[in-house]
C-alpha cells in the first residue's frame, strides 16, 4: 500500500534565514491517524504547509499518496483535504453556501455538492444554522463549518491544525468523535496541536519535531513504554525541555 | 465552467451583503452626478440666461450735473442693455468704502464704480481721435497735442471669492460695453466735424448698433449633436469615477480574502487560483455596467424632472457598450491590483480612495485637461480615468463612433494589461498562484 506521505531528505528554509528543516525523513502510512507536536518555532506548521504543496521546496522530496508534490498537477489537490487553524470561509456567507463554494472548488458536481452538503450538516449538527450567515456562529460552530469545508470531497489525507482549539467539551468530543469516524473509513489523518490530551485520544502514531529534525516517531503505546511516561505530556517535556521557547 | 459560475455567484452574494459598500458604488456617484451637475447647470445658468447682479456707483460729474449728452449715462444704460448685468444698487456712495459695505451688506459679488471724469475723459478723446482723423484725411502735419488720449479707469470692485474665470468674463464683457460707448463718441464727433451737424439717430445705429452675431456651434463629428451642456460632461465624468471607486470594494474584499485565510483553502483545492481572480473581474464589470446603467438612466429619466438638461445618448450604442466595459474593467483591473498589494483594509481603503481623487485630478475629470499646465498634460495621459473619459467625451460630445476613438482606447487597454500583469506579478510573489 502507499504511503500517504513520504518525505526524504527535505530541507526548507525561509529567504536568508537558518533553515527550518534540515534532512528530514518521514513517513506516514495511509489510514493512520498521526499526530506531529513540537514546541513553538519548531517547524510544524513549516513542514505541514510543505505536505499540503502551500510552500515550495527546492531540496528533498515531499509525496502525497505517492505524487511528488513540487511541480504537481492541481489535481492532486483533490486528494488531501486542510483544515487550518485559522477559520477559513467566508463570514458573510451562510454554512450551506460556504459547502456550495468550496464544494464546487474541490471539483464536485451540483449533485455531489447537495448530497455531502445535507450529510456533513446532519454529522456535524449544523443543519439548523445552514442559511444563517457563519460569521455570527460560536467559536465551536465555526470549526465544525471549518472541519466540514475540509471533507466536502472525501479526501484520502486530512490535515488538521489545531481543529478544536478554542472550543468546549461537547464540540471536542464531537469533532474527534468524527474524525475517528473517518479514519474508521481510511482516511488518514495527519494532525497537530498543543492538546496533548486530545491527541492521546486521537493519534495511534506521534512524530515530534524540534530545530527542524524529527526527534522520536512511534506509535504512542510504544513511546510511553520506551521512555516510563504515562503520558504525552510528560514525554514532550522529556524530550524538548522546559525552557521558553520562540 | 461550474467552478466559475460558482465563484460568480459566492462574490455576487457577498457583494451585495455588503450593504455599506454598496452604498458607496452606487448612492455616492448618484449624489455626486445630481449635485455636480447641478451646480455647474447654475453656473452655466448664471452665465448665459441670468444676469449677474452688480452695485453702480456713477461718480461722473456731467451725470451728476444732469448733463443729457452724459458718456456715462450712454455706459449706465449699454450696461443694462448688454444682457449680462441688472443693477441691484445704484450710488451715489460717499466713497468707495460705502460701495464695499454694501457689496458686503447686499451679497452682491461685484460693483463698478465709473470715475468723475468719464464723460469728460470720453469727450476729450473722441474729438481728439477725430481731430487726428481730419488732418490725415485732409493730408495736414498733424500736430495735435496728446491731450485726450488719456482715460480715467473704470474700476471693478469684486469679493474675493469670486474665481478668476468668471472675473474675466465680466471684464471682458464690461470692456465690449466701454468700447461700445466709446467707439459711439467718436463716429459722433467724426460725423460733426465732417458735416457740422449732430449725427441722426438711425445712422448711430447703423454705424455703431449693428455688430456681427456670434453663433457658437459645437463641432461635432457625426453633425446633429446640440450645444454641450453640464449634463453631457458631468455623467460621463461620474461614471468613470464611480466606476473606479469600487476599488474600495473590491480592494478590500480581496485584502479580506487574504487575510481570512480563504485565500490559502483555495490554495489547497484543485481549481485554479485564476478562477478567482476572474470571477472577481467578472462580478466588477457586471457592478460598473450596472453603475453607467443607473447614472445614464439617472440622466435621461430624471435630469428633464429636475430641472437639468436630459442627456443624450451616442448615436454609435456598440462603441458607448464598448466603451463601458472598457472603462470597467480597467477599473476593476486597478483595484484588484491595490487588493494583491495592500496588507490591511486600512490600507486599502486608504491607497485607493486617494489614488482615486489623485488620478481623476491629473486624468482632467476635475480640471479641464485644457486648463492645465504644461507639464500635467504628459502626467495625465498616464491615468487611466483621463483615457477613459476622452473615450467617453469622444462618443458624448462630439459625436464620435468607435473609429473615432480607436485612439483613447488602445491606451486604455495598455494600460488595463498593465494592471493585470502587475497584480498577477504580485499574486505570485505573495504565492497565491
Amino acid at each position: 500500500m502507499e504511503a500517504a506521505i513520504q518525505i526524504s531528505d527535505l530541507s526548507f528554509r525561509y529567504q536568508a534565514q537558518e533553515p527550518v528543516l534540515d534532512q528530514l525523513n518521514l513517513t506516514i502510512e495511509a489510514g493512520e491517524r498521526f499526530g506531529l507536536f513540537g514546541p513553538n518555532g519548531a517547524g510544524k506548521t513549516t513542514l505541514m504547509s510543505l505536505m499540503t504543496g502551500l510552500l515550495p521546496y527546492k531540496t528533498g522530496s515531499v509525496k502525497l499518496l505517492g505524487y511528488e508534490l513540487r511541480g504537481r498537477d492541481r489535481k492532486i489537490n483533490s486528494l488531501f483535504g486542510l483544515v487550518p487553524q485559522d477559520f477559513s470561509f467566508y463570514p458573510e456567507l451562510s454554512t450551506e453556501e460556504n459547502l456550495q463554494f468550496f464544494g464546487a472548488w474541490a471539483g464536485l458536481t451540483k449533485k455531489e455538492i447537495r448530497e455531502k452538503t445535507n450529510e456533513l450538516l446532519s454529522v456535524l449538527s449544523l443543519e439548523k444554522v445552514r442559511t444563517r450567515a457563519v460569521g455570527k456562529f460560536s467559536g465551536g460552530m465555526k470549526r465544525r463549518v471549518n472541519l466540514a469545508i475540509a471533507v466536502m470531497h472525501d479526501p484520502r489525507v486530512l490535515f488538521l491544525d489545531e481543529p478544536t482549539v478554542g472550543v468546549d467539551v461537547q464540540t471536542r468530543h464531537a469533532i474527534i468523535h468524527y474524525l475517528k469516524q473517518l479514519n474508521q473509513h481510511g482516511t488518514t489523518l495527519i494532525y497537530t496541536s498543543h492538546q496533548l490530551h486530545e491527541a492521546e485520544d486521537l493519534c495511534t502514531r506521534v512524530a515530534m519535531i524540534d530545530e527542524g529534525k524529527i526527534i522520536i516517531n512511534d506509535t504512542l503505546t510504544n513511546l510511553l513504554h520506551q521512555h516510563k511516561q504515562d503520558g504525552l505530556e510528560g514525554l514532550f517535556l522529556e524530550l524538548t525541555g522546559r525552557a521558553y521557547r520562540s | 465552467m461550474f467552478r466559475l459560475w460558482s465563484t460568480i455567484i459566492k462574490d455576487l452574494r457577498i457583494l451585495t451583503r455588503d450593504k455599506v459598500g454598496l452604498t458607496l458604488m452606487f448612492l455616492m456617484p448618484v449624489v455626486l452626478t445630481i449635485v455636480i451637475t447641478s451646480v455647474q447647470n447654475g453656473t452655466f445658468e448664471m452665465v448665459n440666461n441670468n444676469k449677474v447682479a452688480i452695485i453702480l456707483d456713477n461718480r461722473d460729474a456731467d451725470a451728476s450735473a444732469g448733463g443729457s449728452a452724459s458718456a456715462s449715462r450712454e455706459l449706465v444704460k449699454t450696461i443694462e442693455e448688454a444682457g449680462m448685468f441688472t443693477i441691484a444698487e445704484r450710488g451715489p456712495y460717499k466713497n468707495e468704502q460705502e460701495v464695499r459695505d454694501q457689496m458686503y451688506k447686499k451679497e452682491i459679488l461685484v460693483a463698478v464704480v465709473i470715475p468723475p471724469t468719464y464723460s469728460q475723459d470720453v469727450m476729450a478723446r473722441a474729438q481728439s481721435v477725430a481731430r487726428k482723423a481730419l488732418k490725415d484725411i485732409s493730408g495736414e502735419k498733424n500736430t495735435a497735442s496728446g491731450e485726450g488720449d488719456s482715460l480715467a479707469p473704470l474700476q471693478l470692485l469684486y469679493h474675493p471669492t469670486l474665481q478668476l474665470s468668471f472675473r474675466r468674463s465680466i471684464e471682458g464683457a464690461l470692456g465690449s460695453v466701454l468700447q461700445v460707448v466709446q467707439s459711439k463718441y467718436i463716429v459722433k464727433s467724426l460725423y460733426k466735424a465732417i458735416n457740422e451737424e449732430n449725427i441722426p439717430d438711425s445712422v448711430e445705429s447703423q454705424i455703431v448698433g449693428q455688430q456681427t452675431e456670434i453663433i457658437p456651434v459645437a463641432v461635432s463629428r457625426d453633425g446633429n449633436r446640440g450645444n454641450p451642456n453640464a449634463t453631457q460632461h458631468n455623467i460621463p465624468a461620474w461614471t468613470v469615477f464611480a466606476m473606479f471607486f469600487i476599488v474600495i470594494s473590491l480592494g478590500s474584499s480581496i485584502v479580506r480574502e487574504k487575510r481570512s485565510g480563504s485565500f490559502l483553502r483555495l490554495r489547497t483545492l484543485p481549481t485554479h487560483f485564476g478562477v478567482a481572480m476572474v470571477s472577481k473581474q467578472i462580478t466588477y464589470i457586471l457592478i460598473t455596467l450596472l453603475q453607467a446603467v443607473v447614472i445614464f438612466g439617472l440622466g435621461i429619466f430624471l435630469f428633464p424632472h429636475i430641472g437639468l438638461p436630459a442627456l443624450i445618448l451616442p448615436g454609435d450604442i456598440t462603441a458607448l457598450v464598448l466603451v463601458t466595459l472598457l472603462c470597467g474593467w480597467c477599473a476593476t483591473s486597478f483595484a484588484i491590483c491595490v487588493g494583491v498589494y495592500a496588507n490591511t483594509q486600512e490600507q486599502a481603503n486608504g491607497f485607493g480612495a486617494v489614488s482615486i481623487v489623485l488620478l481623476a485630478a491629473i486624468g482632467g475629470l476635475l480640471v479641464p485637461s485644457f486648463a492645465m499646465p504644461e507639464g500635467f498634460r504628459y502626467i495625465m495621459k498616464l491615468s487611466p480615468l483621463h483615457w477613459c473619459m476622452e473615450a467617453y467625451y469622444g462618443l458624448f460630445l462630439e459625436g464620435g463612433k468607435l473609429g473615432d476613438i480607436l485612439m483613447n482606447i488602445i491606451p486604455l487597454l495598455v494600460i488595463t494589461l498593465a494592471f493585470q500583469v502587475v497584480a498577477w506579478w504580485g499574486l505570485k510573489r505573495k504565492r497565491l498562484v
